[in-house]
């Protein structure tokens, strides 16, 4: 099985003025797309040519985790960004994260500076437990909280490809930037 | 008569004004000397961000001018200074990075983190300079062509190691304690003087494959960075770390 590009769920220039058009240009055309690439290429005659995205970031490590994982990072966090103003949290998301943060700005600022402080490339994320709870994480490079049993509901992408074009070595602004560009109903889909 | 009253007259006010001069210059000499001495002690705990040795523009136009700017401004100062506030007030601050990378393990993230970036930095600016490029020469490229079996397979392999160092990281040229060249490549901010590197040694010659090093002019394409490296660095600082390293 060989796998394709996911599409982008909105035009290149959707997020803008947060996240630029180049940066979606090269960010989904180019990385994005050299993951699906690479993986392909990995797998080909491997024990996981048939294997499902999932699957494969389960039971994989090296090269083929790496791309098999910022295949499935990348689509999510395309898919839980959006034009500004699309979804903002409702009650149901908010009583969520106020039982397991105590307030949405506590939440905000812990997650913020996951964030930040990821030292290198990585990713932010939220996600949930077997038990219910609401978990903050840091994952290096391509580190993905399925591994960990959890179920992820946010992540921000780090590497400063994410970043870069539009906010260099600013990646504080990136992180205020993105809050501005969550489609929280996407959030609360997934709960 | 008048000639030489004129002349003792001139004659003393010379030596009040030599006297004076040199009381003045004493009194000014002590005060400099105690302050440089402030100054030395301050400076023997806190870390500096040196100049870099050749303008912004320098490497254009393989390296471009606004990345080389914010790289040296933004990024080694952010390194320096989150490694002085990480070594603020514990022993570490008496020790050299050299010191701290020999029990890197034993020392918390944020000085690796920092004191890495710092040193890593410091060197890259040091090995990469106007008119590089080419091939280094004597004993240098003798045990190049030793080790790999010729320059053009010894590029091939540092860029392999750069190419594929996955996430933020650097590549290197080291001699190993057997004085051996190695080619190797660290995550983050490590570097092979590091007790937790994979491969230790004397780094000779690195590159910073970080996509805050590339992105502004390279975008996704790495290997064509990592290609245009070749021609900004300056192989007599490279021969003088080597030989350094084999004393």
């Amino acid at each position: 099985m060989s796998f394709i590009l996911p599409a982008l769920p909105y035009a290149e220039n959707a997020l803008e003025p947060h996240i630029s058009e180049k940066t979606i240009g090269f960010h989904y055309g180019k990385h994005h797309q050299a993951y699906v690439n690479k993986l392909n290429e990995l797998i080909k005659g491997s024990e996981f040519e048939k294997s499902s995205l999932e699957d494969i970031i389960l039971n994989s490590s090296g090269a083929i985790f790496n791309n098999a994982a910022q295949i499935w990072n990348h689509t999510f966090y395309w898919n839980i960004l959006g034009p500004k103003g699309l979804g903002n949290p409702n009650e149901i998301i908010l009583n969520v994260i106020n039982e397991n943060f105590g307030s949405f700005e506590k939440f905000k600022a812990e997650f913020t500076n996951a964030a930040v402080t990821l030292f290198g490339s990585g990713w932010a994320w939220l996600s949930k437990g077997k038990n219910g709870k609401l978990v903050i994480s840091q994952e290096s490079n391509a580190g993905n909280p399925l591994t960990k049993g959890l179920k992820p509901l946010l992540t921000c992408d780090v590497w400063e490809h994410a970043y870069y074009i539009d906010f260099q070595n600013r990646r504080p602004d990136y992180a205020a930037a993105f809050w501005e560009l969550v489609d929280w109903r996407k959030v609360e889909s997934l709960l | 008569m008048i000639k030489h009253k004129k002349m003792k007259k001139l004659l003393s006010f010379t030596l009040l004004s030599a006297l004076v001069f040199m009381l003045m210059s004493f009194s000014n000499y002590t005060e400099t000397n105690k302050t440089k001495h402030k100054i030395g002690e301050y400076m023997k705990t806190k870390h500096e961000l040196g100049a870099l040795p050749y303008a912004y523009d320098a490497l254009e136009p393989y390296i471009d001018k606004a990345t080389m700017e914010i790289h040296h401004t933004k990024h080694h100062q952010a390194y320096v200074n989150n490694l002085n506030a990480a070594i603020e007030g514990t022993e570490m601050e008496g020790k050299s990075l050299e010191e701290l990378f020999a029990n890197m393990g034993k020392y918390p993230m944020a000085v690796r983190n920092n004191g890495g970036g710092h040193w890593n930095h410091t060197m890259f600016w040091s090995i990469m300079g106007p008119n590089g490029g080419g091939k280094p020469s004597g004993k240098l490229l003798k045990a190049i062509e030793e080790k790999f079996g010729s320059f053009e397979k010894f590029q091939e392999e540092f860029n392999k190691a750069a190419a594929t160092r996955f996430g933020s990281g650097w590549a290197w040229l080291s001699v190993d304690s057997n004085k051996a060249l190695q080619v190797s490549s660290t995550p983050n901010q490590d570097n092979p003087l590091m007790d937790v590197a994979d491969v230790k040694g004397i780094p000779i010659l690195g590159i910073d494959v970080w996509e805050h090093a590339y992105y502004l002019k390279y975008q996704n394409r790495r290997p064509e960075y990592v290609g245009n490296f070749w021609n900004v660095i300056n192989w007599k600082e490279v021969e003088r770390r080597y030989d350094e390293a084999i004393k």
